[in-house]
């Protein structure tokens, strides 16, 4: 043995060392970034799959004409503007019989959610002929019974510290023993919008907000995008101004998302006169944010061609324009596609530019043009965390959830369209 | 490709020009009446057959700015105040042509100083809370001179408080609670000293400035608008304590305490008699031009101001609003019929 290799052999324990240390840290990374997910996800899920379903209470309505209908009309506005708060108060009291002062009755019907009213009024009238009959319904709860009962600790808390006093919480463990509570189905998270009532509060306005919003962005972001990315990377001579645009695209992406949120402000709400709040300036604004990174997706898959195609299209006579659109646009289109559905669901994610514009607002109908009020999914999680009604703490980790599976569900198509179109040269 | 980009330029450029039609009402302003405008705006929505107005919470300053710009669709309609509006509000107002507004007083609020219910039980004065957070404080007993503020725990201030770092969160300049909480808080435990009383005639521009100006060194912490976040940091630092409206109080009853402020507790009856010292009044502000063109104005107004919603037990009050004396409140609703104009001369200049 000469001394190298004695001198490499005695520096081996330590290298393989330093070797494992190098494999433990990179493992450490990998578990704490792993653990930092899963420990996020689990206390989302916990709290957001609570608001997929909803307390109800089973009560026997008796659609009593004399209430609904006193002048014995029949006529379908009357009984549409009938009080039906009354039929819940009658059918309460019936199993209460003892609650007689105001306040007590007042309390008492706290405890169904007032969008009932309005439920049992539709049934009434799609089926006239339930009147003066009984019926059975599971009416949905209030929303702070509903925390409540999701939330069994807090039965025991002190009175003062609990949603319901203990008069309410005994009415409502009466009905339980009863066997008059259960869970059903949260429908209304899925179809309403914004509410000032935790349980009649829903993602669907909110969902629909988004659509638009990343329609208009799609439809302003996508062609622009790749027309800008093909003439820079096919059709424009390389000196020092398109160097000049190119640097600046790259920097464009780099820019923090509120500056296009001003920038919207100030020439499409300012300047444009368009309305506040709408889909369609909130579109653009993120267009204008997602411009960047699709151009840059359209000229990295563009550059991925290889030039041999090229040549030969130009070689069978083809113009430039043949050769871009016949054979170099289509073949890098997969490459395309996967930036912009990245960008996407970037701008998906968006809130702080369309703080700006007015798009971070309370709104009740669900919007159903390009030109309605709303809010998008982000900026619907925002609004309830900052609101102070207990039940929307569940109702803002649902939403949390609903936008990761939009996020989930793009991304896994870009990852599709890649592995299924690209081609490796 | 060709027809995609010509409909996308067109969608960009060819709705700019004139202003929209809109059918909405649209809503800016306070964050403290946001949660009560939220409620009237939905019942509204449900029972009257017009669209639901869009409310957004943009602070009581950042609203009148918003709703001064002018007239037109594209300027909100009304908007919601946690104060009155400023004579230099007026003034930029019917600048821009917004001569012609009505002014709705809705309710009370007080403003709670409260911290975790696991932090100390605190008995504040308003001199302790002028001391503990304005910029400049007295530098001798009368308060003839000041000095920027010294004191960083409680009990500098009051030797009676805890021997705790001060900790205040609360909301930016932007927000109508940090302006009436200036005036109401901060300014009031300033005349308690008579030098600091005595400069009001001398140089008023100066006491304002020396008397309502919170210190930016650190123990008061800007929370932004929203009230939830300050609850939540409260809930974090047992040691902090946060300024937020009595709705905010009222709904997290679990999670935060209140301080007595001069002995009072901000509880319902002391606010609505006035007992409580930091207690204000909550407006909003009408657009008249925009009543004849915006449709449901006049009923959203009618909504708010009816007995049903703000009357002593009207659905607002549970839900955390302090209603105005019957009489007050019948004038406004009279004023909202007729939408009477304001006349900004009431005002200090």
């Amino acid at each position: 043995m000469n001394k190298n290799t004695r001198i490499i052999a005695e520096s081996l324990k330590k290298r393989n060392r330093s070797e494992s240390t190098f494999r433990l840290m990179g493992l450490l990374g990998i578990i704490s970034a792993i653990s930092f997910l899963v420990i996020i996800l689990t206390s989302i899920i916990n709290e957001g799959k609570k608001a997929f379903v909803s307390t109800q209470i089973k009560l026997d309505i008796f659609f009593d004409s004399k209430i609904l209908d006193p002048s014995n009309s029949g006529k379908i506005t009357e009984i549409e503007n009938a009080n039906y708060q009354t039929l819940i108060k009658a059918s309460l009291l019936n199993f209460f019989p003892d609650v007689k002062t105001r306040n007590d009755q007042r309390d008492l019907l706290s405890m169904i959610s007032s969008s009932e009213q309005e439920n049992l009024m539709r049934t009434l009238t799609n089926d006239i002929s339930l009147m003066n009959t009984k019926k059975e319904f599971w009416l949905k709860s209030s929303s702070k019974y509903d925390v409540i009962n999701k939330n069994p600790e807090m039965i025991d808390f002190a009175e003062e510290d609990r949603l319901i006093s203990n008069q309410q919480l005994f009415w409502f463990n009466e009905l339980k023993k009863d066997n008059r509570v259960n869970f059903g189905f949260n429908k209304i998270f899925f179809t309403a919008a914004d509410s000032t009532e935790p349980e009649q509060a829903g993602i669907w306005g909110s969902v629909m907000g988004s659509f638009f919003t990343l329609f208009v962005t799609l439809l302003l972001s996508f062609p622009i995008a790749v027309a800008a990315g093909v003439f820079l990377e096919e059709l424009a001579p390389k000196n020092r101004f398109t160097h000049f645009i190119e640097v600046n695209i790259n920097n464009l992406a780099a820019v923090p998302s509120i500056i296009f949120g001003l920038l919207g402000l100030a020439i499409f709400l300012n300047v444009m006169h368009l309305p506040r709040s709408a889909p369609l300036v909130g579109g653009m604004v993120l267009a204008l944010m997602t411009l960047p990174t699709i151009i840059i997706a359209t000229r990295a898959s563009l550059k991925a061609v290889p030039p041999s195609i090229r040549e030969a299209a130009i070689g069978m006579g083809a113009t430039k324009m043949q050769t871009v659109t016949h054979h170099v646009l289509p073949l890098s289109m997969p490459g395309i596609s996967t930036g912009t559905i990245i960008g996407m669901s970037q701008a998906l994610g968006e809130s702080a530019p369309l703080l700006m514009i007015g798009m971070v607002a309370f709104i009740v109908d669900v919007p159903e043009s390009f030109l309605d009020s709303s809010t998008v999914l982000p900026v619907q999680i925002y609004l309830w965390k900052s609101t102070a009604a207990r039940g929307f703490v569940e109702l803002t980790a649902a939403g949390v959830l609903v936008l990761l599976t939009f996020l989930i569900l793009m991304n896994s198509f870009a990852i599709i369209i890649r592995k299924k179109f690209e081609k490796k040269w | 490709m060709k027809k995609t980009i010509l409909t996308a330029t067109l969608v960009a450029f060819g709705f700019s020009g004139s202003a929209f039609a809109r059918d909405q009402i649209q809503i800016v302003g306070s964050s403290t009446v946001y949660p009560f405008a939220t409620v009237v705006a939905e019942r509204f929505g449900k029972t009257s057959g017009f669209k639901t107005p869009v409310i957004e919470s943009t602070g009581s300053g950042g609203g009148l700015k918003l709703f001064c710009k002018g007239l037109g669709t594209e300027h909100p309609d009304i908007t919601n105040a946690s104060r009155r509006i400023k004579a230099k509000e007026v003034k930029n107002c019917s600048k821009n042509g917004v001569t012609d507004i009505t002014e709705i007083k809705v309710g009370f609020d007080g403003i709670a100083m409260a911290n975790a219910k696991a932090g100390p039980m605190l008995e504040l004065s308003l001199k302790d809370i002028y001391l503990a957070l304005a910029k400049d404080v007295p530098a001798d007993p009368n308060g003839d001179t000041v000095k920027p503020n010294p004191y960083k725990m409680w009990n500098e201030v009051n030797p009676a408080l805890p021997n705790a770092p001060i900790v205040v969160v609360g909301p930016p300049p932007t927000s109508g609670t940090r302006d009436a909480f200036n005036e109401l808080a901060i300014e009031r435990g300033c005349k308690k000293f008579p030098g600091r009383k005595a400069l009001k005639k001398k140089d008023k521009k100066l006491y304002k400035k020396e008397c309502r100006s919170i210190r930016e060194d650190g123990p008061y912490v800007e929370a932004g608008e929203n009230d939830n976040l300050i609850i939540e940091k409260l809930v974090a630092d047992p040691g902090a304590l946060g300024v937020f409206g009595y709705s905010f109080l009222d709904q997290n009853r679990d999670k935060v305490k209140a301080a007595k402020v001069d002995g009072v507790f901000p509880e319902f009856e002391a606010i609505s008699s006035g007992e409580y010292p930091v207690s204000r009044s909550l407006f909003f502000y009408i657009k008249n031009a925009h009543a004849a063109v915006i449709p449901g104005i006049k009923q959203y107004v009618a909504e708010f101001t009816n007995a049903k919603a703000i009357g002593s037990d009207g659905y607002l009050v549970s839900k955390g609003l302090i209603p105005l004396p019957e009489s007050d409140r019948a004038k406004f609703e009279k004023a909202g019929k007729s939408l009477t104009k304001f006349d900004g001369n009431v005002l200090k200049k």
